[in-house]
């Protein structure tokens, strides 16, 4: 079974951020493979070492972006693609989509393992847009996984409890953090990275024309903060009489 | 009149509160028009009407929930072509997302994701989007027609106009390979007793409670205030609780009088979902934790020895 699975290199979500003037965002500062796409390397991982196969991961991103698909390879992922080319900086979901779509549909997968979306975007796009882009289907937010017979079963996570989703590879699925614990890299692991192939992809490769943008970011502003109140250290008995006083106020005792 | 289409979430129950939302934030932007999919698709249309949907296009065709995602794109594709709205407003929810995500890759028309607000401006719609779980917003002008701009829950409150929708039967426009993803069982897991997206009170615990074992205090506090329970991602990650108790980004957005916030160190994660509350009051043994700089009152001791004695305080008060 061919499992390719999507990462993404981004700003350290524990480091302060920031963005560049052309409100992009800024990647000069630390950092890392996405913690979401780390779930969904431990379950292609997993995959492979119950039905065999092969896993691939494949990014976009500036040429650091290596690092984050060194960081699944030395995890235990076969090998990566690396889309990298100045023309897509700041690409918005459905250019990205199509950039990934046309490196995946060259690889043929039976699976395509997404998170759910990122950690620094958060707008859960891709994945959607992908899996229409490669006519396959879409399985979301899994919490668990079962592949046999040509089919992938998930139980997807729901606001009150999960449903069971079924479909015939080659399917689309996209993860939660709930589904599996991402492995340390072993040394091993991280030795053997160092000689595996992570091929390297430009735009024109993919023929692919960036053409106009769905949108165009016309501000970025810092968001209304709230203000900070009181603060007060335990003492005891001092917590449960300021809270019980704010509780009051409140109305809600 | 600029023409503005709700997808709207229907099941044979009810309707998606985001629904009813989004249908107060379309008013406001033009003719408000929803498309329901599925069955209770009928019995929706006049609770949509009453939201202030002038028209509802509706199909009971059972395939829309028995399926994921792609008979409802392909339905929402022929008659956006078909009628050709000016927006069309998702919920930014599981399974709004992946409808308008396919939607938006086969018209070509990009959309806007995980919007607070969406505004009309220079003849086109512009949305307001947190970046960084929030701590700043960007504001992106949607250069497609039809433009499709996904609003996260509770970023519009909803209100009745107590209108009546025309009721237009739409015929399900399914491609022969659409029915894919297919819904085998629904299971609802142990529901909460009060719905953290209702309550007036949420309690709250996080990771600073230690371990599993010591959850039920926040249960206890709950029970006392009459209030409901929410969790941060880190204790849901963990397998503490269910996700449905999930606060935050990739869990739920709610806006409570008062939200308490125990052992939670106020990452973004988990403040964008919470942040709207009308009071925050803070439990945390870090006074330099995230979460004490936006808190009305921030608490810095031991949530072990606090919370109990708190549970008590609020039994002999309501006691009384």
């Amino acid at each position: 079974m061919k499992i390719v699975v999507t990462v993404k290199q981004i700003p350290d979500p524990n480091a302060t951020q920031g963005l560049e003037p052309d409100s992009t965002i800024a990647r000069d500062r630390e950092v890392v493979l996405d913690p979401g796409d780390e779930y969904g390397v431990e379950e292609g991982l997993l995959l492979k070492e119950s039905q065999g196969g092969e896993v691939v991961l494949v990014s976009m991103g500036p040429d650091r972006a290596r690092d984050a698909i060194r960081k699944g390879l030395s995890m235990g992922a076969d090998r990566g693609i690396l889309i990298t080319d100045e023309q897509l900086a700041g690409a918005d979901a459905l250019l990205t989509a199509k950039v990934l779509a046309a490196a995946i549909k060259a690889e043929s997968p039976d699976l395509v393992i997404c998170a759910t979306e990122s950690t620094d975007g958060s707008t859960g796009m891709v994945p959607p847009m992908l899996a229409e882009l490669l006519d396959i289907p879409q399985l979301t937010t899994a919490k668990q996984v079962e592949v046999s017979g040509g089919k992938v079963t998930i139980h997807r996570q729901t606001e009150d409890g999960y449903q069971v989703v079924e479909a015939e590879t080659p399917a689309l699925i996209t993860v939660t953090a709930g589904v599996a614990e991402p492995r340390y890299a072993s040394l091993k692991g991280i030795m053997a990275a160092r000689s595996k192939e992570v091929k390297e992809l430009k735009l024109a490769d993919l023929g692919i024309e960036k053409g106009q943008p769905a949108e165009t970011v016309l501000a970025v502003n810092d968001a209304e903060a709230r203000q900070a109140g009181e603060v007060v250290e335990d003492d005891g008995s001092v917590g449960v009489e300021k809270i019980m006083a704010v509780l009051q106020a409140a109305k809600v005792v | 009149m600029a023409k503005i289409w709700v997808y709207a979430e229907v099941g044979p129950e009810k309707v998606a509160p985001i629904s009813l939302e989004l249908l107060a934030k379309a008013r406001t932007l033009g003719d408000a028009e929803a498309v329901a999919l599925g069955p209770g698709a009928d019995a929706a249309a006049a609770q949509l009407g009453k939201h202030g949907a002038k028209t509802v296009y509706v199909s009971e065709d059972a395939a829309f929930a028995e399926f994921l995602a792609e008979p409802a794109a392909d339905t929402m594709e022929a008659l956006v072509k078909q009628h050709s709205p000016d927006l069309v407003l998702f919920g930014f929810t599981s399974d709004a997302r992946g409808v308008a995500g396919r939607l938006a890759a086969r018209l070509g028309c990009g959309l806007i994701s995980n919007s607070l607000d969406v505004k009309a401006q220079d003849g086109g719609f512009v949305a307001r989007v947190p970046y960084f779980g929030g701590a700043k917003i960007a504001d992106y002008k949607a250069n497609a027609k039809p433009a499709i701009v996904l609003l996260r829950p509770k970023s519009v409150e909803a209100s009745e106009v107590g209108g009546e929708a025309r009721v237009e039967q739409v015929q399900a426009t399914i491609g022969a390979t659409s029915k894919r993803a297919r819904i085998l069982e629904s299971k609802v897991e142990a529901a909460e007793a009060v719905k953290l997206e209702e309550a007036v009170v949420i309690v709250s615990g996080g990771r600073g409670l230690g371990g599993p074992e010591n959850f039920p205090l926040i249960e206890e506090l709950a029970g006392a205030l009459g209030a409901a329970v929410g969790a941060s991602r880190a204790v849901v990650d963990a397998g503490w609780v269910p996700y449905s108790m999930q606060v935050g980004q990739t869990g739920k957005t709610v806006r409570p009088g008062v939200y308490i916030a125990v052992g939670i160190s106020g990452a973004m994660q988990h403040t964008v979902g919470m942040k709207s509350s009308k009071v925050i009051i803070a439990i945390n043994k870090d006074a330099e934790a995230p979460i004490m700089k936006m808190a009305d009152l921030g608490v810095v001791g031991d949530a072990l020895k606090i919370v109990p004695k708190l549970t008590e305080a609020v039994k002999a008060k309501k006691g009384r």
